[in-house]
Order: structure tokens, then C-alpha cells, then sequence
């Protein structure tokens, strides 16, 4: 049996990962299982923009390879970029065996208001599909209420629903 | 346009940044290339279809700015975006100058891109659009009320293509109703100054201080009711065509001020010292003979030269009765829809009579008899008894007619050739316009 795995990457806490573990289920039809394993970020970490590539990150995780064939999905409390961007919320391998979400720019926190942790969530959850939805080769969706539909603010994730939209969901059983 | 209908070409020497864009480009479901130099990128552009090129402008080899030039010369319609890595004032400057769509400073907040390549994308789709409805401009640039398929038709035409092309000034003649003013939009829906307007004024129309205003504008204040600064039709016309109907009836001083204005292209709005430059072609339009009015001193010679350099001749609607059936059937169906009757031809009996009048008034009298035809119509098809002329053929005066009789027919052709145009009838006559208008009077005639 494939599995989604879960590798928290420098977390503080697990609290999400019941409802990150149920959404997937819901979403995909396939089980989500915790698998941490003690990844070194430093040499992912670029001092001069105080953040941490991406790029960098997913291919250090899939450079561990798992007993069972399916899918990766890291969950860093960093903040990540890719070179030509100031920021990402995430990046996954598009029809690829992986992808990563950064809970960084998620955290209320980050936006100098009060942690809200069932938002926090909310939004990993959103996000995790969404980039997991990449690695089954699905694309960005214009149906706004689409879990992958694009989101370049946080607020934009918080519009969308954490499922796929009947387009998106055909195209996944295809697939 | 959907995403998967844009083309975008990443050029970069730096292979992270080609990697993460073209992934970002890919998940919003655009087709997307990648070039590490400018050579590679020109390769690319020969090879397919790009719609924007986003480009670094440090590069090894061609630099950014050299590889835009290269790739409007190529095409100037691709949106080429420029990527920096520090914000040159300079750099960015030339670029926008020299055709950039708009600049990115590496690197960029993801929903500046977003919002970047959507409009870039927007841009594009109305380029298409306008290339497109250029096209569909060219294909109706013929106005489809020119109908027929005879010999002295197609001359005309031929004439239009072969003028159209150039700038020169055209002299269109033909009597009154022949589709002088379809000719010369013919004319300027053919040429390069299409996408510019046609600017029509009906000379015979206006006194010659009106004409004067209505040609040259006028500044506040130049004439008592000048409240405002008005542009001329001169300048209106500027980049298209200038259509002068009825330029046969220009008095004197507007004679000399047009030629000065054909011959230096620029003039002053009446109450205004402003010289204003103007780029236009003339076409203009009359029914007169001009060569008599030079010969007798009322049209100067040499603005019937700069005006006649061209000269096309449209045939009246006697002399090419083969299309006369043609023009019908196409008024019966325009007003036949315009009117929502059910009426789809014309009886033999109503051809013959057709064929047999001598159209004094040309395609405009067909097309008013077959409008009024269409109103009246009971059936589906035009019946002689339907129709009415306006000019019923006049019996031809004989020797044992009297004076007056004689003289009631010729007042008669002068009105219908002329148009009921009363200065002109006068002008052929040779009486005042205060005698032709007595005449019409105790004669009944229609003006």
C-alpha cells in the first residue's frame, strides 16, 4: 500500500497533523503517515535574505528515499524562497514524488496578529493539498472556491476550500 | 487565450532561476522554454512561437538589452520583460524606451509576477485582436453598396485599387447620384490611411465664410457666436483623407486658400496665428464641367491641377443598364429587412420597366424607387404597378410644340440632371437663380 509521508522540518509542534493527516485522506483517498527523520538545514539557509531555499530543501528530502513507493510532503516552520521570488508558501515537483509547504508566512504571527492555531491549520491543510495536488500532475485552477486555485496572499488561502473542484477532482481520478 | 495558448521564454544565464520560473509558469499551465544565453534564445524564437520573452539584462555574450533589439527585429508584437538584479534607473530606462513591456528587480514579490504576466498576457490578447479586426477591416474595406458587373463598373474599379495605394489626389466626377462619395470611401478603405478617419464635406453646402470655419476650425472669439475653439475638418483629416464634394462650388477666395493649404500642408484656424501642420489626402467630387469653369475664369487653373491629378469617371446608371437588376435586387433585400417585408424579387414586367427608364437621378432614384416600392408591396414580389417615379420620362418636345412647352422640358433635364441643384441648373442655363426659381414656379416643376 502507497502512503503520503509527512516529514516535519524544524517544527516546535505536531498540533496540525491529525487534521493535515484526515484532510488528505478526504482529498486524495490515500493514508498520510507521519515519517520524521533528522534533516540538516543549515546548508539550505541564505544569510543574506535571512530564509531558506526551497529547491534545496525538497531535494534533500527526497534524497532519503522510502521503503514504500508514494509521496513526500515536508512541513518547515521556516521561511522558504526560490531565487527569483521573495517568498513561497511552497513548492512541489509537478507530476513528481514530491513537494514542501512552509508554515512561516501561514502563522498569523508573522503578520503581527495573534496566533490563531486552528487557522494555522486551516491553512496547512489548504496548502499541503494544494502542493500535493501538483505532484499528481494537476494545475492551477480558476475556479476560485478550488483548493488549487493560486494563492499569492495568505488571505487568498483562507478564500478557498480545502477540496478540489469537480474539474480538478475528475482529473485526479484520471490520473 | 487560454494560459496553454501563451508561449513564455525564460532567457537567464543563471540555471535557478530558469528552473524556478519556467515551474512557476508550468503550474499556471503555460507553454514554457528555457534559453541560458542570448544565442540560444534567438535559436529558440526561429523555432517557435513565443508571446513574451522575460530576459535578464546581465548575461555573458549579448546582454539583455541587445537581445531586445534583436527580438523586435524578429517581431516587434513579443512583450519582452526585463529581469535586473539591482534597480538600474539607467538600464531599466533604455529598456522601456527601446520596447520592454515593464521591468522586474530579482528578486520579485510572487503576486507582482503574478499580476505581471497576467497583464503582459492581456496585452498580447489585444494585440491579436487588433490584427484580427484589421483583417476583417480589409476584407469589408470594399463598401458593398458599389454593386454591379459591368464592363464600365469594373474600369471604376480597377481605377479605385490602382489609386488607392498611392497618395495621390483624386478627382472623382460622374452626375449627380452615380456614388461618388462610395468611391472615394472605396478609395480610402484601400489605402494605408485606413485606420484614420475619412472626413467628408459637402462644399456646395455652405456659404463661403461657414465653409472657411468648417475647413480651418476657428480660435474663441474669431467671429461674433465663437464661444469656443474649434478644430476644422482640415484637421480632423490629419493621417486620412479629406473627401471635398461638390468642389465646383467653391467661391474665389476659398479657391486660393485650399491651394495653399494643398501646397504647404499647413494653415491657421480663423482668429488664430498658430500655423497647424496637417498630413492628408484629398479626394473631391463634382458634377461640374471644371475644364469650362478654368476656360471662363470662375475655378482657377492651378488649383484644377493640384485637384485633378487623378481623375476617375463614374458612369451614369443609363449607360450601364446591365447592372441595373443587380442594384435592385440588392435595395429590395437591404430594405426588405430593414422594413421586415417578406419581399424577395421583382416581376419581368417591373425588370422591363426598370430597364426602360432613364435614371436622371442614377442609383440614388433606383434606390428611393425601390424603397418606396417595398413599403407599398403587397406580395412577395414587385409588380410594375408598385412603382413610382419621381422624374417620369418627359415626352420629347417636338416642332409643333410651343415656346414655353419647349422651354418647361429643358428647365426640366438642366433640374434632373443637376439634381434639382438650383445654382448649378442656373449656372447650365445661364439665367439668375431668381429667374430658374420663377420658372420652376409658374411651370410647377419640382425642385
Amino acid at each position: 500500500m502507497s502512503y503520503i509521508y509527512l516529514i516535519p522540518i524544524a517544527t516546535k509542534s505536531l498540533f496540525w497533523l491529525e487534521p493535515l493527516t484526515a484532510g488528505i485522506l478526504r482529498a486524495f483517498g490515500i493514508p498520510a503517515t507521519c515519517a520524521p527523520r533528522s534533516i540538516d538545514i543549515s546548508p539550505a539557509f541564505d544569510p543574506l535574505r535571512q530564509q531558506y531555499n526551497s529547491s534545496y530543501l525538497l531535494s534533500t528530502l527526497l534524497a532519503q528515499p522510502l521503503a514504500n513507493t508514494g509521496k513526500v510532503l515536508g512541513i518547515a516552520e521556516v521561511d522558504l524562497f526560490i531565487p527569483i521570488l521573495t517568498f513561497v508558501f511552497g513548492e512541489a515537483q509537478l507530476d513528481g514524488p514530491g513537494a514542501i509547504v512552509s508554515m512561516h508566512r501561514l502563522n498569523n504571527k508573522f503578520y503581527g496578529m495573534q496566533e490563531n492555531n486552528a487557522l494555522l491549520t486551516q491553512r496547512i491543510v489548504k496548502e499541503s493539498i494544494h502542493e500535493l495536488g501538483h505532484t499528481f500532475g494537476l494545475l492551477h485552477c480558476s475556479s476560485p472556491g478550488c483548493v488549487l486555485n493560486s494563492s499569492t496572499y495568505v488571505e487568498d488561502i483562507d478564500q478557498k476550500s480545502d477540496a478540489f473542484c469537480r474539474q480538478c477532482q475528475k482529473q485526479l481520478h484520471a490520473m | 487565450m487560454k494560459p496553454s495558448d501563451i508561449g513564455i521564454l525564460i532567457v537567464d544565464d543563471e540555471a535557478s532561476v530558469r528552473d524556478a520560473l519556467s515551474k512557476w509558469f508550468k503550474f499556471d499551465g503555460y507553454r514554457v522554454g528555457t534559453a541560458e544565453d542570448a544565442t540560444i534564445a534567438l535559436q529558440k524564437l526561429q523555432d517557435n512561437l513565443w508571446d513574451i520573452v522575460l530576459l535578464d539584462i546581465k548575461m555573458p555574450g549579448m546582454d539583455g538589452i541587445e537581445l531586445q533589439r534583436r527580438i523586435k527585429q524578429i517581431d516587434k508584437s513579443i512583450i519582452t520583460i526585463i529581469i535586473t538584479a539591482f534597480a538600474s534607473v539607467d538600464t531599466s530606462i533604455q529598456a522601456l524606451k527601446e520596447g520592454a513591456f515593464d521591468y522586474v528587480v530579482k528578486p520579485v514579490d510572487p503576486d507582482d509576477m503574478s499580476h505581471l504576466i497576467k497583464t503582459a498576457c492581456e496585452h498580447r490578447r489585444l494585440i491579436y485582436e487588433n490584427i484580427q479586426l484589421r483583417q476583417q477591416i480589409e476584407e469589408i474595406s470594399f463598401p458593398e453598396e458599389i454593386v454591379g458587373e459591368s464592363p464600365a463598373l469594373k474600369k471604376v474599379m480597377d481605377k479605385v485599387s490602382t489609386v488607392a495605394q498611392t497618395d495621390s489626389t483624386v478627382m472623382i466626377r460622374g452626375e449627380s447620384g452615380t456614388g461618388k462619395e462610395l468611391i472615394a470611401r472605396a478609395i480610402h478603405s484601400n489605402s494605408n490611411r485606413r485606420y484614420f478617419p475619412i472626413i467628408t464635406i459637402n462644399c456646395g453646402a455652405y456659404t463661403e465664410g461657414l465653409l472657411e470655419s468648417e475647413l480651418f476650425g476657428h480660435e474663441k472669439g474669431a467671429f461674433t457666436g465663437a464661444l469656443y475653439r474649434r478644430r476644422g475638418k482640415l484637421e480632423m483629416a490629419d493621417k486620412g483623407t479629406i473627401f471635398l464634394d461638390e468642389i465646383g462650388n467653391i467661391g474665389h477666395k476659398m479657391q486660393m486658400d485650399l491651394l495653399r493649404v494643398i501646397e504647404t500642408r499647413e494653415f491657421t484656424r480663423l482668429g488664430g496665428d498658430n500655423l497647424i501642420n496637417v498630413d492628408f489626402r484629398i479626394i473631391c467630387a463634382t458634377n461640374r464641367d471644371l475644364e469650362k469653369a478654368v476656360r471662363e475664369g470662375s475655378f482657377r487653373e492651378d488649383l484644377y491641377y493640384r485637384l485633378n491629378v487623378f481623375s476617375i469617371t463614374l458612369p451614369p446608371l443609363r449607360e450601364r443598364k446591365s447592372d441595373i437588376a443587380l442594384i435592385a435586387r440588392f435595395f429590395i433585400k437591404k430594405y426588405a429587412q430593414a422594413m421586415n417585408k417578406n419581399v424577395s424579387d421583382l416581376s419581368p414586367e417591373t425588370m422591363e420597366v426598370l430597364a426602360r427608364y432613364d435614371w436622371p437621378g442614377n442609383v440614388r432614384e433606383l434606390r428611393n424607387v425601390i424603397e418606396r416600392a417595398i413599403v407599398l408591396v403587397r406580395g412577395s414580389v414587385i409588380e410594375a404597378g408598385d412603382l413610382s417615379f419621381p422624374f417620369p420620362a418627359t415626352a420629347k418636345t417636338t416642332e409643333e410644340d410651343s415656346l414655353e412647352e419647349v422651354e418647361k422640358s429643358h428647365i426640366k433635364k438642366i433640374l434632373d440632371r443637376t439634381g434639382g441643384n438650383i445654382a448649378q441648373a442656373a449656372n447650365i442655363l445661364k439665367i439668375s437663380r431668381l429667374t430658374l426659381y420663377n420658372k420652376i414656379g409658374k411651370y410647377r416643376l419640382k425642385k
